[in-house]
């Protein structure tokens, strides 16, 4: 027993060996990327240590901030009084169309009165500032500026003056997460605007293209053709624009068309964003097997060779 | 250390906790600057790369637990999934511990050669964690595996720079 224990005895103790250290760590990796990967269970610890890395991570963004801050001061007069001319002239030009888009609303809505048509909301926006785009190169997404604190909700869809700009996929105290819809297999349920036909947009993990998969070649689609949301899935409200066609590859050897599109948004492009809440409940979904859109996606590309 | 130059062997001074924490949160603010496009792809893991430092230098100090740790902290700033980061940077360690005498044996350019499989484990750990969880890879990713192995040699330059102690106290 004591001659055991001697040989055993170390003059520095240093803990474990480090291949049960790494077994060990490796491990837990694995164990907090199942919880995380399957459940939510860990959103409150990701929140609490984000709000330990967030002072950090403004000190990080203050340099570039300043810099723009900087090149913001120093613009030359002659500009500005350019730019004000155009706006002021644009602001005229708005101001008639929104004159007869009042008209137009009043008669739209007294009509769709008369069909007895659910009414379209109009959906509360906030206004946000990208605080850093993406860090990673898998993934297509940016962070605002606004977090739970003003009450923006996971789910909640991001957009600029132009189009759709992805969702909100994670709310932090301060900041939240979007994923843009060029985000790799991000899916949009759209509709040509010329003839309504329904499809859906997948990112394609470049800033700027889409891709418009399963449309068979003969689908009455061209380029240029403009694509909204349809709505109806009930997480994108119906009518905003998405993306513009810009080439359709029909090849007979292939059962779909390969059309590529380019985002309406500037999606790698703007600063200051919109945030919509309160959109529609639709009534539950009946019960049936589901099968989320990504999932469908990989399926059908894993049986492509 | 080397044997081949007795006299460039110096003096260096014990580094502290302290010394050790800045350099790891350097290491995260830098990688937290705003990358973006192709440097985005370009980007040097900063933090991999003092781990590995602190790993080979003071297997006894930095080890597999502190990796993880700033494994975690990483997968929190890059909303990453939990663990993803982590996992990565375990191996990473390992990797050090493992050849920390080897690596110490040869002078800065050819460890060049020893860390970047290191590194070269550590990415593909990250990339197939990825891969699994979303079925495919960017490649370009790996292209930060080459920028920090070049980045080596500088940054041990830098961190042994900081860690010799002044000759004469007096002179500034």
């Amino acid at each position: 027993m004591t001659m055991e224990h001697t040989q055993s005895f170390r003059f520095f103790n240093r803990g474990p060996s480090p291949v049960v250290r790494l077994i060990f760590f490796m491990l837990l990796s694995l164990l907090l990327l199942f919880i995380d990967a399957r459940y939510q269970y860990l959103e409150s610890a990701r929140k609490a240590l984000s709000v330990l890395a967030y002072p950090f991570q403004r000190l990080v963004a203050a340099p570039g901030d300043l810099w723009r801050q900087a090149d913001d001061f120093f613009v030359l007069q002659g500009n500005l009084v350019h730019d004000n001319a155009q706006l002021r002239q644009q602001h005229d030009v708005d101001a008639a169309q929104l004159q007869q888009l009042q008209v137009l609303q009043a008669e739209n809505r007294h009509l769709r009165d008369l069909l007895a048509v659910q009414q379209r909301a109009d959906y509360p926006m906030q206004a946000a500032e990208i605080v850093y785009t993406e860090r990673d190169i898998f993934k297509r997404k940016l962070f605002l500026d606004k977090g739970a604190q003003a009450n923006v909700q996971a789910g909640q869809v991001v957009m600029d003056d132009h189009g759709i700009v992805g969702q909100i996929t994670r709310v932090y105290p301060w900041l939240s997460e979007v994923t843009l819809v060029t985000d790799k297999d991000h899916a949009v349920p759209v509709q040509v605007l010329r003839n309504g036909l329904r499809a859906v947009v997948f990112g394609s993990g470049d800033t700027s293209k889409l891709a418009l998969r399963y449309m068979p070649i003969s689908a009455d689609i061209q380029e240029g053709d403009v694509l909204v949301t349809s709505g109806i899935d009930g997480t994108y409200p119906p009518g905003l624009p998405v993306a513009r066609v810009l080439s359709i590859e029909r090849d007979p050897a292939y059962p779909f068309a390969r059309i590529l599109c380019v985002p309406v948004a500037g999606v790698d492009r703007m600063r200051q964003l919109l945030i919509l809440s309160g959109l529609p409940k639709l009534p539950e979904r009946p019960e049936a097997e589901v099968e989320t859109t990504s999932d469908k996606a990989r399926k059908i590309r894993r049986k492509k060779p | 250390m080397s044997g081949q130059l007795p006299k460039e062997q110096e003096f260096l001074l014990p580094a502290s906790g302290l010394f050790i924490a800045l350099s790891l949160l350097a290491a995260l603010s830098l990688n937290w600057l705003p990358w973006s496009g192709l440097w985005l792809a370009l980007r040097p893991d900063f933090v991999a790369l003092v781990l590995l430092y602190w790993c080979t230098h003071k297997p006894y100090r930095v080890g597999i637990g502190m990796a993880w740790m700033m494994g975690i902290f990483a997968d929190v700033a890059d909303a990453s999934l939990f663990g993803q980061h982590a996992l990565a940077y375990s191996v990473l360690a390992f990797g050090g511990i493992v050849l920390h005498r080897r690596i110490q044996m040869f002078d800065l350019r050819m460890q060049t050669l020893q860390i970047f499989p290191v590194l070269l484990l550590a990415y593909a750990v990250y990339a197939a964690v990825h891969w699994q969880l979303h079925g495919y890879v960017a490649w370009g990713y790996f292209l930060g595996c080459v920028t920090s192995a070049m980045l080596w040699v500088p940054m041990s330059i830098l961190l042994q720079a900081l860690r010799i102690p002044r000759t004469d106290p007096d002179n500034l």
